[in-house]
């Protein structure tokens, strides 16, 4: 009977939410809804928060979502590119892995350049441990023009076009061969910091490891980003070395800290492992101190050395060595409880937040206090000499938030989010100062745990690294999914779950699970969509995606031919519903083959694919663009090329045959 | 003056007349040159529209018909039409078009000359223009006529699409698509001049065949 009556009661509820909610959301649409909506509740045994949570993200078909968020593809190399608030993963990006899909480094010539730039010391590398997406800045804010990646496996930083949302660029840092600390810009974007992470000798150098405190250093690298040209600048990039602490998260000031930048570390005790040996493995023996370093950078500074070219030439990189750092005061260390992961920067710049992994506080530094001990001078040093800023004097605040903190962001209700890795939770605390007048609590302190599944890394809220956080969402990048969906298999996917933060207090709610099959990203960004305005098609019929200009090989509408120059064949083709032109090709083994595709088409979604057998060969060619590949016809056979995109009604038949003879 | 020129202008303004009711002699000088003017200014303004809607256009298509050009969304169609076996649409009145500018600079000039000439020669120089509006329409329906009820037999999609001639006013179906065609801003500026030129000759006729029939009275 009372569990009649409960179901009666949580019916009455559901029915009552939805027709409010449904009220709320489509006011021009009939507002009334069928009994089916409370049997379905009822059947599918939904609370009235499940039902609340479902109202909050569901997109009905051809609705766009508010916000954009890009994630980190993890190992997968990539970048994924999901709608909020409803999950839906709207594209994929490949960035230091190739991706069939977009074409990207499975042929055309233009792809496999930029990746071949990410070559490691002459040798190929084709994936990448994508970390740290960072969207370009204009006065703080995100402009959703440019996106930025680091690979920590290998050290490289690629740029993607937030035009046509397709990678323009890696760069390979040419004095770490590992990093983690990026990417993180600058409030301009005129810098883009990749920090280091794993000390080594500079250049890739070979040192033994018994040198460990005397060859080997960590980094953080600087590269200028040239918006004109859409480029990273490494002529005008620096590096500047750093003790062997194992740098982690680097994090830009913003205004009142502007031209500063911050970088935690976790390994100040020069841990170097060797389990096998009997010594401490590295994940004690860098656990051993109760206090790290922050290390304090005054970049506007630390350009003015670079600029004057105070610096030393490692593998052909500039850099401003230690000592130079020291001499010049670019350089400052700050005790910071214990292993820390995240140094983050408040909105307006004022406060730092450290998150230290194996302590349960937030331990809260204030940018007024650093610069007072700084200008105090009279500093005890670390073994390279390099001033430590008394903890005492530059610590705001510490607000115990829970087990295993690691990474913060910012709302616009003046809360700052904690992800929490072994409880495993989101905190949401208050920050104090300006921001006290922001929310009912007092400032630092804890107001509210959310359980997570499981295992958060990361965390990110709707603009939440910028000036002028939005709030709304959060996502928790949970590593561990555990029980939350279906078993696929010994490996699991990650679980990326939204949260509800609009409202103030302990009010945070749980939305939505989504799970990540592809990889496992580390940390992502959330922009308002309205930000991002790219390309429907490319702006000409022959465009090149990577000069950004026609194509010098761009094949108009009647101008398809194929020529000979001795061995070498060119084939200047073009793509449109449904037919390429020419659709017969004929060489002979041994020839070098050239092959410009330029798809003519101008209506939107007028996508061709181009796939070649036997020779490894699949582009997508977008409308308007224009590309090339070349390879060596090797064997003879009779070859169908065929467009990989169902473009029409007659796709199937739009084919050709490449035939080389003996 | 030629007598055969003198002829075809007709009698000049009697100025005595003209002074007492200036209104009289201007007006229907006045309407012709808001009929030219109106006629010339319709060369910038479309004519004819077609709107296209179909699933997979969720913004649908436009076909734009101005006198000199065609616009809107014609690649599109075109590579739409060829499935059928339809002829580039640009192939259409060719000749019409590049010849529309001069053509109607004359019929603009030809109203002109209404404020000069006073004899039924500017009834018969009106005509042109006034006809314009008509013959834009047939014209076109003629095309489409041509185009639709000619399809290459050959094209890939030539059995499941008869000839077929495309609805040009109102709503029609094609295929996936459904069509409406309407006249546009540039239609109605030429059949406002044609509306002007019929009060132009009125005002025109009745102020001068009084004077001009009393001249042919004189000289017979």
């Amino acid at each position: 009977m009372t569990k009649n009556k409960n179901l009666l009661s949580w019916g009455l509820v559901a029915a009552v939410l939805l027709f409010v909610a449904v009220s709320a959301f489509a006011p021009r649409t009939s507002t009334r809804l069928g009994r089916g909506a409370t049997a379905i509740a009822a059947d599918r045994d939904l609370t009235p928060d499940d039902i609340e949570a479902a109202l909050k993200t569901y997109m009905p078909s051809g609705r766009h979502d508010d916000y954009i968020m890009f994630s980190s593809g993890g190992h997968a190399g990539q970048v994924f590119v999901i709608g909020l608030p409803s999950m839906r993963i709207l594209k994929t990006i490949g960035v230091f892995t190739p991706e069939p899909w977009q074409g990207w480094g499975t042929g055309a010539q233009d792809t496999m350049d930029i990746l071949a730039d990410g070559a490691v010391d002459g040798i190929e590398i084709t994936w990448g441990d994508t970390h740290h997406p960072a969207l370009s800045e204009t006065g703080g804010e995100y402009d959703g023009q440019w996106l930025f990646i680091n690979d920590k496996a290998n050290a490289r930083v690629a740029l993607i076009d937030l035009k046509d949302f397709e990678t323009k660029q890696i760069v390979k840092n040419p004095i770490a061969i590992n990093d983690h600390g990026g990417t993180k810009v600058t409030p301009d974007t005129e810098w883009v910091i990749e920090g280091g992470q794993y000390a080594t000798p500079l250049g890739y150098e070979y040192a033994p490891i018994s040198d460990y405190a005397d060859s080997y250093r960590g980094m953080v690298t600087f590269w200028k980003f040239d918006r004109l040209a859409g480029r990273i600048d490494k002529s005008a990039s620096f590096a500047m070395e750093l003790p062997p602490y194992w740098q982690d998260l680097c994090d830009a000031g913003k205004k009142v800290s502007e031209g500063w930048v911050v970088c935690g570390s976790f390994n100040s005790e020069m841990a170097t492992g060797g389990i096998e040996d009997g010594n401490p493995p590295f994940e004690a023996g860098a656990s051993q101190r109760d206090m790290d370093y922050l290390h304090i950078i005054n970049l506007d500074a630390a350009i003015r050395v670079a600029r004057a070219g105070q610096t030393s030439d490692i593998n052909g990189f500039p850099v401003i060595s230690l000592e130079r750092s020291i001499a010049e005061n670019l350089l400052y260390l700050a005790p910071e409880p214990k292993s820390p992961h995240g140094a983050d920067i408040t909105p307006g710049g004022e406060y730092i937040v450290v998150s230290g992994k194996l302590d349960p506080h937030v331990t809260i530094y204030s940018w007024a206090k650093i610069q007072s001990s700084i200008r105090a001078g009279n500093h005890r040093t670390d073994s390279y000499g390099v001033p430590i800023l008394p903890f005492d004097s530059v610590v705001e605040a510490q607000v115990e938030v829970g087990l295993g903190p690691l990474h913060t962001e910012f709302d616009n209700q003046g809360y700052a989010y904690t992800s929490l890795f072994l409880e495993p939770a989101v905190a949401r605390w208050t920050l104090g100062g300006p921001y006290e007048r922001l929310h009912p609590e007092k400032g630092w302190q804890l107001v509210q745990q959310i359980p997570v599944h499981y295992n958060v890394g990361h965390l990110v809220t709707a603009e939440g690294d910028t000036v002028s956080p939005d709030g709304k969402y959060l996502v928790s990048l949970n590593k561990w999914a555990l029980d939350r969906f279906a078993n696929v298999g010994p490996l699991l996917p990650q679980n990326f779950q939204l949260i509800d933060i609009e409202n103030n207090g302990d009010a945070m709610k749980l939305l939505y699970d989504m799970p990540m099959g592809i990889g496992e990203p580390h940390y992502a960004q959330i922009i308002k969509a309205d930000k991002l305005n790219p390309w429907e098609v490319y702006p000409e019929v022959g465009w090149n995606p990577t000069t950004g200009t026609i194509d010098e090989h761009a094949v108009m509408l009647g101008e398809e031919r194929v020529e000979r120059h001795g061995n070498t064949v060119e084939i200047f083709m073009t793509a449109i519903r449904s037919h390429f032109t020419p659709e017969r090709i004929d060489i002979r083994k041994g020839d070098h083959v050239i092959w410009h595709i330029t798809n003519v088409e101008r209506a939107y979604d007028a996508t061709h694919g181009f796939a070649l057998p036997g020779y490894n060969i699949n582009v997508s060619i977008e409308p308007g663009e224009a590309l090339s590949f070349e390879f060596d016809a090797t064997n003879d056979g009779v070859f169908t090329y065929y467009c990989t995109e169902f473009c029409s009604a007659l796709h199937l038949e739009m084919m050709g045959y490449l035939q080389v003879r003996p | 003056m030629t007598p055969l020129l003198n002829r075809i202008l007709g009698p000049r303004i009697p100025e005595e007349d003209f002074k007492k009711r200036p209104f009289r002699y201007l007006l229907p000088n006045l309407l012709f040159t808001l009929a030219a003017v109106s006629l010339i200014i319709s060369v910038f303004f479309p004519f004819w529209r077609m709107d296209l809607k179909a699933p997979q256009y969720p913004r649908g298509l436009e076909l734009i018909a101005y006198v000199d050009h065609i616009g809107g969304d014609v690649e599109e169609l075109d590579l739409i039409n060829h499935y059928i076996g339809m002829r580039p649409l640009q192939e259409a009145a060719k000749f019409e078009m590049s010849i529309a500018y001069y053509v109607m600079s004359v019929f603009a000039l030809f109203l002109l000359a209404g404020t000069v000439i006073h004899t039924r020669w500017t009834a018969w120089l009106s005509l042109p223009a006034f006809l314009f509006p008509a013959a834009f329409i047939l014209d076109m329906r003629w095309y489409m006529r041509e185009f639709g009820m000619n399809l290459d037999p050959k094209a890939p999609l030539s059995s499941s699409v008869d000839p077929f001639v495309p609805t040009i006013l109102g709503e029609g179906e094609v295929a996936q698509f459904t069509t409406l065609g309407y006249v546009d801003i540039g239609f109605w500026l030429a059949l406002g001049s044609s509306v002007l030129i019929i009060f132009a000759l009125w005002s025109h006729w009745a102020v001068w065949s009084p004077l001009v029939r009393k001249e042919e009275g004189k000289s017979n």
